[in-house]
């Protein structure tokens, strides 16, 4: 058999990597971090380059399929790691044949739930996981991905002005449907539920759950905050035919929510005298999107919330709510954003996302300005925030690690 | 424990012309180990899916029991799904991997740890239930993934292609394990796969599906000696069974001067030719030049036994005055005298081992 490594991107750095020994045997010096606990499947960091890559070894044809489907995901703009490669024909040195790897890239500044929770946490930590978990898999069943293994595991967090957003990392059981069935759907609750509950209580068992959330009500909590914001995005609402603010109302709160409604469906009664409204396509990424449109800048939901209201209030203390706004938008990206984030010291710059960076600036100044009684210039809070706050900070650039807790079951027999 | 009945289940799915699942009739007793299998896009999975639940059921309806469950949610049906990427957690005891997921249906601690007990004693677990799961071995580590389903005592275990993921070895392992804990349970078993020696060694009843519709359900046995139809007679058994088209002659089927005989009420609706059937463990070399001339191409040596792959001559068909052409053909022969590659041979079918199927319709004729 000859090695075949086919990938989005040409990397002949990947030819380097020693693909005919078993990825459990790869040299230390080979891989970004030492794996941690025990996973399904084998897994381990490689640093190719200035990148860092993820190797999961499995067998060829759940290879293919796991990396048409993260391609699928991306098309699809679901938040997801991104597909790198798959590596076939590999034999070891006795020319016996060794399972596939397929390749995906360290998504940077994301952190594993484990991660979260051996630091020193919020107390609100779990919840806020779990409205990002919620929200991704909102997002991925509207898409009709039915995903088959909801895990905290399976996930991992990005920070988002506060809040976190949750990104698709193991796709292997996944199924894309043109449509799911309430069934489909809720078996992946029941199956996120059941996870969720025996990963905390894991973390429990193991010491590492300081937050004194009991791990069957936080696991619960996923249904209800799924089901929540499920009928905000598809629920049809009825009204009298005099109440059509109604209809802008809507799209108004699923705005607030982050989605953009690309399709509504309006129906009348026979008599014309009640009207029903069902959003029919959706898109997540409201905020998001417009920030990109306006600035080119690629953040995530929440920061991009945050950088809009302060794009906004720009706008108003320069008293140019009238101009343009792509105008207005540009001069506070080359005044405020990028001076902002560019006053960061490089050697602090692997701390946290520079958007992430700007939301927390914002954050100081505005507690700077409570406890002053009056305004602070966001330069003055920026000194102070670098100065105080950032360098307590854990670098979170690559926090990297082979997370899953879990272990083979029906992968080997003795 | 209880029966599953699917009467007339339909599923079609929406823009698709035909349904995925046509009018679906199986009743599956008690305690039952019924295997759906087929070739892919047959229809097998979507069945077991609108059992569990997890497809819309457009026509027919489906029952565990007495109770009509076709559209209950998942979880009020009283199902699991075995094996789903069961996880193992590290830092919990083997006991509280097995039975944590029951206390989010809400079951009492004491009777968790009865149901556990009682799990771990047929699992041969007991002794490690206080232990971490890193202890154990990986077949050990296993059973407790099946204790999981096992503490929750559902009516009815639901498994779609739960051993794809393993090498062949393992799968021949693994298959006998849950074909032997599932007899010791007795839990009505419904299980889904795309191979035919899987389903032939593990089910009660085999039910083989194709297009979406049932073909024949049925022991391994009866199915393997009385296949309903030419798809089933093809699909069951390896080495495939041979089938060529025949004429019909005077009290039987011609096969090159050599007359197989047929009951004639049998061959009355039949036309003026028929497909054949034989087996390849069903034929015997022929002491002179009647019988299918096979022209050898290649010589499989087993020891005891021989495998001839090789292409069979069909009669020309007088009904129609076309050749059938040559067809593919497989015996198993003496494997101390094999003939040679390159070897003109000539096979007749033992007698009564022959199935004989309509030509239109591809359904069995007489037994």
């Amino acid at each position: 058999m000859t090695l075949e490594i086919t990938t989005a991107r040409h990397d002949p750095a990947l030819l380097d990597l020693p693909w005919s020994v078993p990825l459990e045997d790869w040299p230390e010096s080979t891989l970004a971090a030492l794996p941690r606990g025990i996973s399904r499947h084998v897994v381990r960091f490689v640093r190719l380059g200035t990148r860092v890559i993820a190797i999961k070894e499995i067998k060829a044809d759940l290879a293919d399929r796991e990396y048409a489907m993260l391609r699928n995901l991306r098309k699809l703009e679901i938040p997801s790691v991104e597909p790198f490669g798959v590596v076939h024909g590999r034999t070891d040195a006795d020319g016996n044949p060794l399972d596939a790897c397929l390749i995906t890239r360290h998504l940077q500044f994301s952190l594993p739930y484990r991660a979260l929770y051996s630091q020193s946490l919020r107390p609100d930590t779990a919840v806020r996981l779990m409205d990002a978990l919620a929200l991704l898999l909102v997002r991925l069943h509207l898409e009709g991905f039915w995903w088959g293994d909801v895990s905290l595991s399976n996930t991992l967090f990005r920070r988002d002005a506060g809040a976190f957003a949750a990104y698709l990392v193991d796709a292997e059981t996944g199924e894309l449907h043109s449509r799911l069935s309430n069934g489909q759907r809720e078996h992946d609750l029941d199956i996120a539920q059941v996870n969720i509950a025996g990963e905390l209580m894991d973390l429990d068992a193991g010491g590492f759950l300081e937050d004194q959330a009991d791990p069957f009500e936080v696991a619960a909590s996923i249904i209800e905050r799924y089901h929540t914001l499920w009928d905000a995005v598809t629920g049809s609402e009825r009204f009298e035919a005099g109440d059509r603010w109604r209809v802008e109302e809507r799209i108004r709160k699923l705005n607030e929510l982050g989605f953009d409604v690309d399709e509504l469906s309006m129906s009348t009664d026979i008599g014309g005298t009640e009207i029903v409204i069902t959003p029919k396509v959706v898109d997540a990424g409201h905020h998001s999107r417009r920030l990109l449109r306006l600035t080119g800048l690629d953040v995530g939901e929440n920061q991009a919330r945050r950088l809009l209201n302060d794009l906004d209030a720009y706008a108003a203390a320069t008293d140019r709510q009238n101009d343009e706004e792509a105008i207005v938008a540009h001069d506070w990206l080359s005044n405020i954003y990028e001076p902002v984030t560019r006053a960061v010291p490089r050697e602090l710059r692997s701390r946290l996302e520079p958007a992430e960076i700007f939301h927390e600036v914002l954050e100081h100044r505005w507690y700077m300005s409570e406890r002053a009684g009056h305004d602070i210039p966001i330069f003055d809070a920026l000194a102070d925030y670098v100065a105080t706050v950032l360098p307590a900070k854990p670098e979170e650039q690559a926090v990297l690690g082979v997370d899953t807790a879990e272990m083979p079951v029906i992968s080997r027999i003795d | 424990m209880a029966t599953v009945t699917f009467d007339n289940a339909t599923r079609q799915y929406p823009g698709n012309p035909k349904p995925s699942v046509d009018k679906l009739n199986i009743e599956i007793a008690d305690g039952e180990f019924l295997v759906l299998v087929g070739p892919s896009g047959c229809g097998k999975s979507t069945s077991l899916r609108m059992l569990a639940g997890l497809e819309e059921v457009n026509g027919g309806r489906i029952l565990i029991g007495d109770r009509d469950v076709t559209n209950l949610s998942p979880k009020d049906r009283d199902v699991a799904m075995v094996f789903q990427n069961y996880a193992l957690y590290p830092h919990m005891s083997v006991a509280d991997n097995m039975g944590f997921a029951l206390k989010i249906a809400g079951v009492d601690k004491a009777e968790i740890r009865k149901r556990v007990e009682e799990a771990a004693k047929i699992l041969d677990l007991t002794p490690y239930l206080d232990r971490k799961p890193k202890a154990l071995s990986g077949g050990q580590r296993q059973r407790v993934a099946m204790g999981r389903a096992i503490v929750r005592s559902p009516q009815v275990f639901l498994m779609d292609e739960p051993l794809s993921n393993l090498d062949a070895k393992l799968r021949v392992q693994t298959r006998t394990q849950i074909a032997s804990l599932q007899r010791r349970l007795g839990v009505t078993t419904v299980y889904v796969t795309h191979d035919q020696v899987e389903a032939m060694t593990m089910g009660d009843r085999v039910a083989v599906l194709k297009d979406g519709i049932l073909q024949q359900c049925d022991s391994p046995r009866r199915m393997y000696d009385h296949p309903a139809n030419v798809f089933v007679a093809g699909f069951i058994g390896s080495p495939a069974m041979n089938l060529m088209d025949v004429p019909v002659t005077d009290g039987g089927v011609d096969l090159h001067g050599h007359t197989v005989p047929v009951a004639r009420e049998d061959l009355t609706n039949a036309g003026k030719h028929v497909t054949l059937g034989v087996r390849p463990e069903d034929l015997e070399l022929s002491s002179d030049t009647s019988g299918i001339p096979v022209t050898v191409d290649v010589v499989e040596e087993l020891g005891a036994d021989a495998y001839i792959y090789g292409t069979a001559e069909q009669k020309l068909l007088e009904a129609t005055g076309e050749n059938a052409g040559d067809v593919p053909f497989i015996a198993r022969v003496d494997g101390r005298r094999p003939p040679e590659k390159g070897e003109k041979i000539y096979l007749k079918p033992k007698p009564g081992h022959v199935h004989v199927f309509n030509a239109e319709s591809g359904l069995r004729i007489g037994d």
